[in-house]
C-alpha cells in the first residue's frame, strides 16, 4: 500500500494500533547477535511448530516475533512474555514443549528459566524488575527487541513515522531547531553537535547534497550500532528521511560493515518496503520531498570509520582519510556538501521530533544530553547491549547494571571509545559518564563499548594489543601514523618480551605524543590514547615488566610460569582443557604441571574452581624448572 | 569446480549488470565476485576493470587495501576467530596461537591440503559468548584450544568417512 499523504499514514497507524491491541499475547524471541549464536533462531522454529501442532492461534492469541536484541546478551537465548513482561532466560529446544505446556496453556511460570538475583536468592519474573533492566533508559533502543524489524505495521503500532508527520508539518528550519533543542551530540564518538553540523551543511549552499549513515562500527567489543540496524531498522531511516527533509537532500547512503550480513538484510528489506509505502522516493507523503537511500557494503577496513575514508570507499576508492581543515559538511562525498551522522544518532532524531527537543534534554547532563547505549562486555558478569542516560556513573554501570566481576575478582580498570579511546582506573569508578569527562581522562565516548577488565588483564598487553589493531589497520597514508605506530610497537614487544629498559617506557611516552599531534586523520590522533592512559594510571605494572621481568596477571608469555600450588583439589578440569597435555594427576590429588610442555596459554587458570594455579615470573634465558 | 577465464568473465559481466557502470560500483561488485568465488581470481578484476573503465592499478589498490577481500583462494573450511576487545580479555589470542600450532598456519593463510584459512576478525558482536570463533554459520562461544580441536578434529573425521564411504561404493 503506498501512503499519498501524512493523513493515509495516519489511518495505517490507527489501524496498525488496533491490530496490536487485539493480540492476546506476545512472545518475544530474541535473534540478536549474541541470542542467535547460541541458537535462539532453531527455538522460534520450535515454538512455532509446538504451537501449530497444538492448534493454537497464531495471529490473536499468541503472537511469536522473532525480535532485535533484548540486551541481557549473558543469559540468552531470551524470551520475553507481553504483556505480562516474563523472561525465561537460557532457553533451548528442548525446553518448548514445556514452556507451551505449562506456560502458554497453563499459565504457570517455570522457574527454572526466570532470572535469579544472586544476591536475594529471589526469582524476578517480570523483566523490567531485574537490576540489569532496572536502571536502564530506553530512548536510542526503544524498539530494538521489541518488535518485527521486518514488518512496517508493527513499527507504526509502536508510534513509527509520527515523528516523519510532525517533520513535515513543520517548517524545515523549525526541525533543525527542534535537534538543537535537543542538545543531541554525535554518537559515533566525536561528539559533534547533530544540529550545527546540519546548519553548516545547509549554508554550504548548492543543490545537491547528500545525507550519511556511517553503520561501520568497527570498535572491537562494540555491537550497539549492529544491535539497531538489525533490531530497529525503520527507525534508522526515519531518522534519515526527517534529516532529508530538515537539510534539503535527495540522496542518502547508509556505510555497513560487511562483518553484519543480517544488519544489511534488514535495511535492505526496510528500504525496499519503505519504497512501496511511498515513505522514500518521489514526492514522500504528497510533501515534494524526494529522497532515497542506497546501502553501500564496507570491505572490512577500520579506517572507513572515519568519515572523509568512509566517503572515499562510498565512492569505490581505497578509503584514505583526507586532512580536516576541510569540513565535509562543505565538500564531502563527490565534493558535495555532506551530512554524515552515526547509526545511534539517526535513531535519536525520530523520537526527538515526536517528543520534543525539551524532552530529551531532560535526560543527561548539562552538555551531554540524552542517553547511551554501550556494549557493556568483557570480564563483567552481565554481558549485554544497556542504554543508560549520561551522566550515570561507572560504578553503577558496571556493578548496578552490569552486576560486577566474575568470579569475585578484582576491577582493575575499564576501557571506553575503543582503540582511540583509555583505560579508566578502580579510583576512577564514581566518574560521571558523559563526553566531557571520558575526554578529561585521556580516554571518549567513543561508539560505545565498554570493555571490563580485572587483575587478570595485563595493562602493558592491552596497550600493545590496540597499537597492533592500529598498525594493522592504519592506512599508511600519513608518515607519523603508519612509522609512528610500527616503532611503538616494537618498543611493546621489548617490554613484553622482558628485554625492555626504563628508557624504552620514555621513548614511548614522547613519541606517543608526538602521534598524536602530528598524524592527519583520527585514528593516528587518537592511537596513543590508550598507550598514554596506560602508563598514567599503571606505570608500576610497567615497571614490572621492565625491571623484574614480571607480568602480574600471567599474559605476557615469556614473563610467566604457572605452578600449581598445594591447595589443588585434583578435580581434572585443567588436565582436560591443557592442549598439550602439561598437566598430569589423579582424581582428588594433587596436579603437577610440566614446565617443558606448558605453552602459558592460562586455559587452566581460567577453568581451576579454586584458583590453585598461580602466576610466577618465568626466569629470562634462564633454565626452565619443573 | 574449475574456473576458466571464460566463465570467469560471463559470471563477472552478470554481476556488473546490476550495478551502473561508474567507479562507486566497484567495492559492491567486488562484494558479489568474492562471495561468488570466496576469492578474487585475477581475471575477475581485469574484466571489472574492463566494465567500469578503470585502470587495473585502481582495482588491484581497492582489492588489497580492504581486508574484506582476498586474491588467494582460500581454504574449504575458513575459521574466524574473533581479535575484538572482549575476546582478546577472555584469552582469545591463545585459540589463534593453537590454530599455528596444530595446522602451521597464521592469519590469513591456508593449509596446504585447502582444507582451512584462518581469518582473523574484528569483533563478530557477540561478545557475551567472548572467546569467539565462527565456522560458515556455526558460532563457538568461549572457545579455548579444546574447540580448535574439535573443530580441526571433526572436519578431518567427515572428510576421513566420506572418503571410506566412497572406497567402500566402488
Amino acid at each position: 500500500m503506498r501512503f499519498k499523504s501524512v493523513k493515509d499514514l495516519e489511518t495505517q497507524i490507527e489501524k496498525a494500533k488496533k491490530a496490536e491491541s487485539a493480540v492476546k499475547k506476545t512472545i518475544l524471541v530474541c535473534a540478536g547477535p549474541g541470542c542467535r549464536a547460541n541458537g535462539s533462531g532453531e527455538v522460534i522454529v520450535a515454538l512455532r511448530r509446538e504451537l501449530e501442532s497444538r492448534g493454537i492461534d497464531m495471529k490473536v492469541e499468541v503472537v511469536v516475533k522473532e525480535t532485535g536484541c533484548h540486551g541481557f546478551c549473558e543469559q540468552g537465548p531470551l524470551l520475553t512474555f507481553e504483556p505480562s513482561g516474563l523472561q525465561y532466560q537460557r532457553v533451548s529446544v528442548s525446553k518448548v514443549p514445556e514452556i507451551v505446556e505449562k506456560t502458554i496453556v497453563g499459565g504457570k511460570v517455570i522457574k527454572s528459566m526466570v532470572y535469579r538475583d544472586p544476591e536475594s536468592k529471589k526469582y524476578i519474573d517480570e523483566y523490567p524488575k531485574i537490576p540489569f533492566y532496572l536502571h536502564q533508559t530506553k530512548i536510542a533502543l526503544r524498539n530494538t527487541g521489541h518488535l518485527d524489524p521486518t514488518s512496517l505495521d508493527d513499527y507504526l503500532a509502536a508510534g513509527g513515522f509520527a515523528g516523519l508527520a510532525k517533520a513535515l508539518s513543520m517548517e524545515s528550519g523549525a526541525v533543525v531547531d527542534e535537534v538543537e533543542k535537543s542538545g543531541l551530540r554525535g554518537r559515533g564518538g566525536g561528539g559533534f553537535p547533530t544540529a550545527r553540523k546540519w546548519r553548516s551543511c545547509i549554508n554550504a549552499g548548492g543543490d545537491v547534497r547528500y545525507l550519511i549513515c556511517n553503520g561501520d562500527e568497527g570498535d572491537p567489543g562494540a555491537f550497539m550500532d549492529c544491535a539497531i540496524m538489525e533490531g530497529d531498522p525503520f527507525g534508522v531511516l526515519e531518522g534519515m528521511i526527517i534529516g532529508a527533509f530538515a537539510i534539503g537532500c535527495n540522496e542518502g547512503y547508509i556505510y555497513v560493515r560487511q562483518e553484519y550480513p543480517l544488519a544489511i538484510k534488514r535495511l535492505q528489506h526496510a528500504i525496499e518496503v519503505l519504497r512501496e509505502a511511498g515513505l522514500l522516493g518521489e514526492d514522500i507523503l504528497g510533501s515534494g520531498l524526494n529522497f532515497d537511500i542506497t546501502i553501500s557494503r564496507g570491505g572490512g577496513a577500520f579506517v572507513c570509520g572515519e568519515s572523509s575514508a568512509l566517503m572515499r570507499s562510498i565512492a569505490g576508492k581505497v578509503g584514505e582519510p583526507r586532512a580536516k581543515y576541510i569540513h565535509s559538511t562543505e565538500k564531502g562525498l563527490n565534493d558535495l556538501p555532506t551530512v554524515l551522522n552515526n547509526v545511534e544518532t539517526w535513531v535519536n532524531v525520530p523520537i526527538i521530533i515526536e517528543n520534543g527537543g525539551e524532552w530529551f534534554a531532560r535526560f543527561g547532563t548539562e552538555k551531554s544530553k540524552g542517553t547511551k547505549a554501550f556494549a557493556l562486555v568483557g570480564r563483567v558478569i552481565n554481558t549485554g547491549l544497556v542504554e543508560v542516560p549520561m551522566g550515570i556513573t561507572l560504578r553503577d554501570l558496571i556493578f548496578g547494571i552490569g552486576g560486577g566481576i566474575h568470579k569475585g575478582r578484582e576491577f582493575k580498570a575499564v576501557q571506553t571509545g575503543g582503540p582511540s579511546g583509555g583505560c579508566i582506573p578502580a579510583e576512577l569508578l564514581d566518574l560521571e559518564v558523559d563526553f566531557d569527562r571520558l575526554d578529561e581522562q585521556g580516554s571518549m565516548m567513543g561508539s560505545g563499548g565498554m570493555i571490563v577488565m580485572d587483575e587478570r588483564t595485563c595493562m602493558v598487553d592491552i596497550a600493545r594489543y590496540f597499537l597492533k589493531f592500529l598498525l594493522e589497520e592504519s592506512c599508511g597514508k600519513c608518515v607519523p601514523c603508519r612509522e609512528g605506530l610500527k616503532q611503538l610497537t616494537a618498543l611493546y614487544d621489548r617490554i613484553v618480551e622482558g628485554h625492555g629498559t626504563i628508557e624504552d617506557l620514555e621513548k614511548i611516552e614522547w613519541l606517543a605524543e608526538d602521534v598524536k599531534i602530528a598524524s592527519l586523520c583520527a585514528l593516528g590522533k587518537s592511537a596513543p590514547n590508550p598507550v598514554l592512559s596506560t602508563i598514567k594510571f599503571f606505570r608500576d605494572e610497567y615497571i614490572e615488566h621492565i625491571e623484574d621481568r614480571r607480568c602480574r596477571a600471567g599474559v605476557c608469555k615469556p614473563l610467566t610460569r604457572l605452578v600449581i600450588e598445594d591447595d589443588c583439589i585434583g578435580c581434572g578440569k585443567c588436565v582436560k582443557v591443557c592442549p598439550t597435555d602439561a598437566i598430569a594427576g589423579e582424581l582428588k590429588k594433587l596436579h603437577v604441571l610440566d614446565q617443558v610442555k606448558c605453552i602459558v596459554c592460562g586455559s587452566c587458570v581460567e577453568i581451576c574452581p579454586v584458583d590453585c594455579i598461580q602466576v610466577e615470573p618465568a626466569k629470562i634465558a634462564g633454565e626452565v624448572t619443573g | 569446480m574449475t574456473i576458466t577465464r571464460e566463465s570467469v568473465v560471463a559470471r563477472v559481466d552478470d554481476i556488473s549488470a546490476k550495478y551502473p557502470p561508474i567507479e562507486s560500483s566497484l567495492i559492491e561488485i567486488l562484494h558479489d565476485v568474492s562471495i561468488e568465488y570466496n576469492y578474487l581470481p585475477g581475471d575477475a578484476l581485469k574484466r571489472v576493470s574492463e566494465n567500469l573503465g578503470i585502470p587495473i592499478a585502481k582495482v588491484y589498490a581497492v582489492a588489497t587495501f580492504y581486508k574484506g577481500f582476498s586474491l588467494e583462494p582460500r581454504g574449504k573450511k575458513i575459521i574466524k576467530v574473533c581479535k575484538g576487545t572482549a575476546c582478546h580479555v577472555r584469552g582469545g589470542d591463545r585459540n589463534i596461537d593453537e590454530i599455528k600450532r596444530l595446522l602451521g598456519i597464521g592469519p590469513r593463510e591456508t593449509t596446504e591440503d585447502m582444507k582451512f584459512t584462518l581469518e582473523v576478525v574484528n569483533c563478530v558482536g557477540t561478545c557475551a559468548m567472548a572467546p569467539v570463533i565462527v565456522v560458515k554459520d556455526k558460532y563457538y562461544g568461549n572457545a579455548t584450544p579444546s574447540t580448535i580441536q574439535e573443530i580441526i578434529g571433526s572436519d578431518s573425521m567427515e572428510t576421513d568417512t566420506g572418503e571410506a564411504l566412497e572406497g567402500g561404493d566402488v
